[in-house]
């Protein structure tokens, strides 16, 4: 299974609609990491408006993602973090404290044009 | 209300398979949003601790019913090595595979109730249970 990413200018975007495996999870950090070379991207949004679970692991690949990307001079911004899904995070004791997050799509693409032009 | 539904974990997709069967009877049971999100990744760190410390166990997700109290208990089994120093792995921070699963204190977290018992050589039987409220 292959999450699709898709280029908007100089951003790229991306909603995860499905459940995660393992596999799924680091094909995608793969997948993203190749098409930030390919295209030069300077953002990234991931929205996690329909996912319902992140277990340590995803939590642990969506991390590594972020500071692979930031190493590759992008950076991402993760959105749309359900309520359900906040409050397990944190009863796991996973705060993903250096991680950019903000409410929707919209505001993650409003956050990463003030972080890159301001 | 004593059927057991059980998933054999013995690859990384079984996880996906035990978590989604949890779901499913969370919801059934009629626990809200959040505490479903709690026990798919509660049944998700156990599976995982399944198969990376031992390679294969089973989850096995059972509805409960005591005087009334409803709830659903989640069953972790395998005959790994066993955990030689259950206080420490119930530490937060504890880690012996580099920080994949945020491990057992997590579990407890999410969970109401839980009880560990593990004989080195042996195996794990870990249960832990969520009270619908």
């Amino acid at each position: 299974m292959r999450i699709p990413i898709l280029k908007l200018h100089e951003y790229l975007l991306i909603t995860i609609q499905v459940e995660m495996d393992d596999q799924t999870a680091l094909q995608f950090q793969e997948d993203l990491l190749n098409k930030i070379h390919d295209t030069g991207a300077k953002g990234v949004v991931i929205d996690l408006t329909s996912v319902d679970m992140i277990d340590s692991f995803i939590a642990k690949v969506l991390g590594d993602v972020v500071r692979m990307s930031k190493l590759m001079g992008a950076q991402v911004v993760l959105t749309g973090i359900q309520p359900a899904v906040a409050i397990t995070l944190i009863d796991l004791g996973i705060s993903m404290r250096e991680v950019s997050t903000a409410l929707d799509l919209e505001q993650g693409l409003d956050k990463l044009r003030l972080e890159l032009e301001g | 209300m004593d059927i057991q539904s059980c998933v054999e974990v013995r690859n990384e997709w079984d996880i996906v398979s035990a978590r989604q069967l949890g779901r499913n009877m969370a919801k059934e049971l009629g626990f809200g949003n959040v505490d479903q999100a709690r026990i798919t990744t509660a049944i998700s760190e156990l599976a995982r601790n399944i198969y990376l410390y031992a390679g294969k166990g089973k989850i096995c997700i059972e509805p409960i019913d005591q005087l009334g109290k409803k709830g659903l208990r989640i069953i972790a089994i395998d005959n790994g090595p066993g955990i030689r120093e259950i206080r420490k792995v119930m530490q937060d921070g504890y880690t012996t595979s580099g920080g994949l699963g945020a491990g057992l204190p997590g579990v407890k977290r999410l969970m109401d109730e839980f009880s560990i018992e593990s004989t080195v050589d042996v195996g794990t039987e870990i249960s832990a249970t969520k009270w619908l409220r």
